[in-house]
């Protein structure tokens, strides 16, 4: 995989993971082109579109676009379901996961990303695996108040696995 | 701010903590931050793991190229790789994972796959050492050396834990790539972990069955994997068939789950073992499967299973064994192109038809393409345009069709048919006699439309002025029909094009000398004579001249009908490539080729051995004659083209002479400057000048593609007894002539005595991948060296006779005498110090004349 975006309905990036070498300047102007053509396409068309010399494998859950790019001996199905399985984790680890708890706790959004793929590879496909290492980590946190858990905060909200 | 990390209060661990989150946070949403970096790296040090985890985030994410912190970094990193601390081992092999910056690769390239292979690491950490090699080994591949640890990480395929298998076939998939004889054990070791798995019962893998699916992940990279090596041996290919088969039989079994993460799992590993059935390409059986499979996806209900059976099928289409089966669904997809709503879709639609296509389908193909054209997206009416015109041109069986459907392709898109394309309808025109005629009609017809797009306007403009004979029989398309037609679009027409209708002008002056006088009444108008282009304002002044000037002779053979093209690849493809991208479109290509071995008798692209490995520019002209087009710019073209000869053949890979050059070499003999040789690659321009018995020749090499040639070494060769009476001193070349470039060499030249041969010029060069020789007569001639003399008439005539006295005393038959006879009798004439014939030049030239072939080539 070159990169993983995760943007809303709008456009606003809500998290960006680079597997590949790239100056600020190329990264921005990729996420530009990238979120534009995304957004631009209709809801019945298919999953996989082909971007410059890379395939672009993308999924909506809810306001949240996820959006993979992949290199051309890559298989797409596969990488459809790397993006389901990354959905799962981050909504058994928050608890029916939001756009909210993406944007508040961005940091375990990458810790949980870290955990499952690498380099750009997946790393472990085991669920109980990976969350297990979050635990550990969590465990090892000497203050808990310094996080803000959506759970507090907002009432019951719905998951974006249930869209 | 930015005033508290720097302040003088010292932050504790958790507060520090806070705002390198906080500067993070604001970083992502887009804002630059250029501080806080030390703050993170400070971060790192720290035992506490949170702290440490935001220092490490913050790294990863803002890479900072300031190497004293680049060294701070690198040092808390190797601490925390030798703290035995998985956690802490862990955030470290993350974070040189993410930056995977080459400072990184030299520090800790050497010590990582020793953690890999220790076998007390723990699993966890396995897995993230693989993978970060990886990155490394991606980024930096000359700092990750081969050594003995590749054996074992071979061996971890075998281990019990699939997270540590799944990361150690990433790693042993890239690394297969560039050394495959350090991994070859690997495959029968994949093999069957690969069918363990695919045929384990769900319960078996517990947590990595995911949605019904057995380890579809670690499936999928065992089957990339064995993708990077050819079929194995026997014993392990049965059980891989098997594997494979059984994957295929799943596919046919109901679902086990209704939500669409179950199908794509089990059709992701479906999909992958079809990619490497299709890369084996040995097992009919299974191919054949693969593309019923792939047909029945073709009209599934899923969009995305549609698009992705799109593509498969079309790498299965050039495979021999399936090809036949991929064609029986061409329906579907002719269907698909008119009834997909997704573009994207329809697009593998085009490029599916492109690659099923063959002669028995051909023109219901091209049809097909023809008509989605209309309709087609503006993006991608270019491919279209190129496919189409490579389809029709390599399949016509009929060149009527051929015509037809290129003009069709510039009816309908005219816009998007680039130069490359209508070239190559004139060249095959010009070509082929039998379509000549029909042509001419045709693009008659066709311009008679209100409204024609230039392009067409080129084309016919060409072709009438050819061709226009051949149908003004007929009276309605009499001479000045033809010539009112294409005038009345003149003035529509881009410059270009203009300059090209009056070209055509000419020709039709050459034709039809009926409409001659109008011809030169709209050349001698204002609007040409005065035009404010410097390119038609010479045509114009040139040919009106031309035409009032020359005899009808003369005339007749400046214009003449032009001479048929040399074969060479089509520029279309070479262009269609550089589209595309080599990679897909090259095997596609080669494959076809392979394939269809019979297919014209006609212009058949050369097969394209250095076109593969050259880059060819999208613009390479079709003749390689520098820039101009066939359409006649400057000179008339087919003035007997003294200077510039194109010769068709390659050069020969080994020394004998380029063939053709002998004529050249004789035109040499009365001339000191021009082009002595030329072909696809290389031309070769003398320029010489001779006084007395010394010489010295320019030889300018001419590199005429857009690579380097490497190696280039000119060598003059000589026999023995050339040696003895020419002396040759030549500095060396440069060995490498630029692309484009031209290098030149000096010569020079001492006539020591007479001689007879001539000496030969060899150029050896690299060219791409492959080894170029060529060699050419020189063209240093006896004729050089000659001055001329007065003499008295009756000297003149004394000699003359004493030349016809030694025919009877050579040998008493009455024979011709040679050159060698000329010079021995006049030998007494020399002058001992210097060397000159004191024969009048005329003398001389008399006798090579009566030669049915010069001295100096014997």
């Amino acid at each position: 995989m070159q990169f993983m975006l995760l943007f809303s309905r709008q456009g606003k990036l809500r998290l960006q993971k680079w597997y590949v070498p790239l100056s600020d300047k190329e990264k921005k102007k990729i996420t530009r082109e990238l979120v534009q053509t995304v957004l631009a396409r209709k809801p019945k068309m298919c999953s996989f579109l082909e971007w410059r010399d890379l395939k672009i494998v993308y999924k909506r859950y809810a306001s949240l676009y996820f959006c993979c790019a992949i290199e051309d001996q890559d298989n797409e199905l596969i990488t459809l379901e790397i993006i389901h399985r990354y959905v799962e984790l981050l909504d058994k680890y928050f608890g029916s996961v939001c756009e909210l708890d993406i944007i508040f706790n961005f940091e375990k959004a990458y810790f949980i990303l870290d955990e499952f793929l690498l380099g750009g590879e997946v790393q472990e496909t085991s669920k109980k695996n990976v969350l297990k290492a979050i635990e550990q980590a969590d465990l090892l946190q000497e203050k808990t108040e310094n996080m803000y858990h959506s759970r507090s905060f907002i009432g019951c909200k719905k998951s974006i696995l249930e869209y | 701010m930015s005033s508290s990390p720097q302040g003088d209060k010292a932050l504790d661990g958790y507060s520090k903590k806070k705002y390198v989150c906080k500067l993070l946070f604001i970083f992502l949403l887009g804002h630059d931050i250029d501080f806080g970096h030390m703050e993170a790296v400070n971060l790192l040090s720290s035992n506490r793991y949170t702290e440490k985890q935001i220092g490490y985030l913050f790294i990863s994410v803002l890479v900072n190229s300031n190497s004293e912190l680049i060294r701070l970094i690198n040092n808390a990193i190797k601490n925390d790789l030798a703290s035995r601390n998985p956690t802490f081992m862990g955030l470290a092999l993350h974070c040189i994972a993410n930056v995977g910056s080459r400072e990184m690769a030299e520090a800790f390239a050497g010590e990582i796959p020793k953690i890999l292979v220790a076998g007390d690491t723990m699993d966890s950490v396995k897995q993230s050492a693989a993978l970060c090699l990886l990155r490394l080994y991606r980024t930096s591949p000359d700092l990750v050396p081969m050594g003995d640890w590749t054996s074992r990480v071979v061996h971890l395929l075998n281990d019990q834990h699939l997270g540590v298998v799944t990361a150690a076939t990433s790693l042993i998939t890239t690394l297969a790539q560039k050394n495959p004889e350090e991994f070859k054990t690997s495959v029968s070791l994949a093999v069957s972990r690969l069918s363990r798995i695919v045929t384990s019962a769900s319960t078996d893998l517990q947590d990595y069955t995911y949605y019904f699916v057995p380890a579809p992940w670690l499936s999928v990279k065992l089957l990339r994997l064995l993708q990077c090596y050819p079929p194995p041996d026997p014993a392990v290919r049965g059980r891989l068939t098997e594997c494979l088969e059984t994957i295929l039989n799943k596919a046919q079994e109901p679902p086990k789950s209704k939500k669409v993460q179950h199908s794509n799992a089990k059709n992701a590993v479906l999909f992958e073992a079809i990619s490497l059935i299709i890369h084996h390409d040995s097992e009919p059986n299974l191919l054949v499967r693969a593309c019923n499979q792939l047909g029945q996806f073709l009209q599934h209900r899923e969009t995305n299973l549609r698009y992705l059976a799109l593509e498969s099928m079309c790498t299965l289409a050039s495979s021999e064994f399936s090809h036949e089966a991929v064609k029986t669904h061409i329906e579907t997809v002719t269907n698909a192109l008119k009834t997909e709503r997704d573009v994207s879709v329809r697009q593998r639609a085009v490029d599916l038809l492109y690659a099923m296509c063959d002669r028995s389908n051909a023109q219901q193909i091209v049809a097909e393409m023809l008509s989605y054209l209309e309709t087609a997206d503006y993006s991608i009416r270019e491919e279209i345009v190129l496919k189409v015109a490579i389809l029709a041109e390599k399949y016509a069986v009929d060149y009527t069709w051929y015509v037809d459907t290129i003009l069709n392709l510039i009816r309908i898109a005219g816009d998007y048919v680039s130069e490359e394309v209508w070239y190559r309808v004139i060249q095959i025109v010009i070509n082929r006699d039998d379509v000549q005629g029909y042509a001419a009609k045709t693009v008659f017809e066709a311009l008679q439309a209100p409204a024609c797009h230039e392009n067409l306007v080129k084309v016919g403009g060409y072709i009438l002025g050819e061709f226009g004979n051949l149908i003004a029989g007929d009276p309605r398309s009499s001479p000045l029909i033809q010539f009112n037609l294409l005038h009345s679009k003149f003035h529509l027409c881009s410059v270009p094009t203009r300059a090209l209708l009056l070209s055509t002008y000419i020709k039709f002056v050459n034709l039809f000398p009926e409409v001659k006088t109008t011809i030169q009444d709209v050349l001698r108008s204002d609007s040409q004579l005065k035009n404010a282009d410097v390119e038609l304002q010479q045509r114009a002044v040139e040919y009106l001249r031309l035409s009032t000037v020359a005899s009808t002779d003369i005339l007749a053979t400046v214009l003449e009908e032009m001479p048929p093209f040399p074969e060479r690849e089509s520029s279309i493809l070479a262009k269609l490539k550089k589209k595309k991208g080599p990679s897909t479109v090259t095997d596609l290509e080669e494959a076809k080729r392979e394939r269809s071995a019979d297919i014209n008798g006609g212009p058949e692209p050369a097969p394209a051995s250095a076109s593969a490995t050259s880059t060819p520019s999208p613009s390479a002209d079709l003749l390689g004659l520098g820039a101009a087009p066939p359409a006649p710019v400057g000179p008339p073209p087919s003035s007997g083209g003294l200077l510039v000869d194109v010769f068709s053949d390659s050069p020969s890979a080994v020394a004998p002479l380029a063939p053709g050059s002998e004529d050249n070499f004789a035109r040499f003999v009365c001339k000191n400057n021009g082009v002595l040789f030329e072909n696809q690659l290389l031309q070769i321009g003398l320029k010489s000048e001779f006084r007395q018995n010394l010489g010295r020749m320019f030889i300018f090499y001419g590199n005429k593609t857009s690579t380097q040639f490497l190696s280039f070494t000119p060598t003059l060769i000589c026999s023995d007894d050339l040696r003895a009476n020419l002396s040759l001193q030549t500095k060396p070349v440069d060995p490498t002539v630029d692309g484009g470039a031209q290098v030149q060499q000096v010569v020079n030249i001492e006539c020591v005595s007479d001689f007879t041969e001539a000496p030969v010029l060899n150029i050896q060069f690299r060219y791409g991948g492959t080894f170029q020789n060529v060699s050419v007569k020189l063209p240093i001639t006896l004729n050089k060296f000659f001055q001329p003399t007065e003499m008295a008439s009756q000297d003149f005539f004394q000699r003359w006779k004493q030349l016809s006295k030694c025919t009877d005393s050579h040998c008493g038959q009455a024979r011709k005498p040679s050159l060698r006879d000329c010079v021995n009798c006049c030998q007494n004439s020399f002058n001992p110090q210097g060397w000159s014939i004191r024969l009048v030049c005329l003398c001389i030239f008399l006798h090579l004349y009566h030669l049915s072939s010069l001295p100096c080539c014997k």
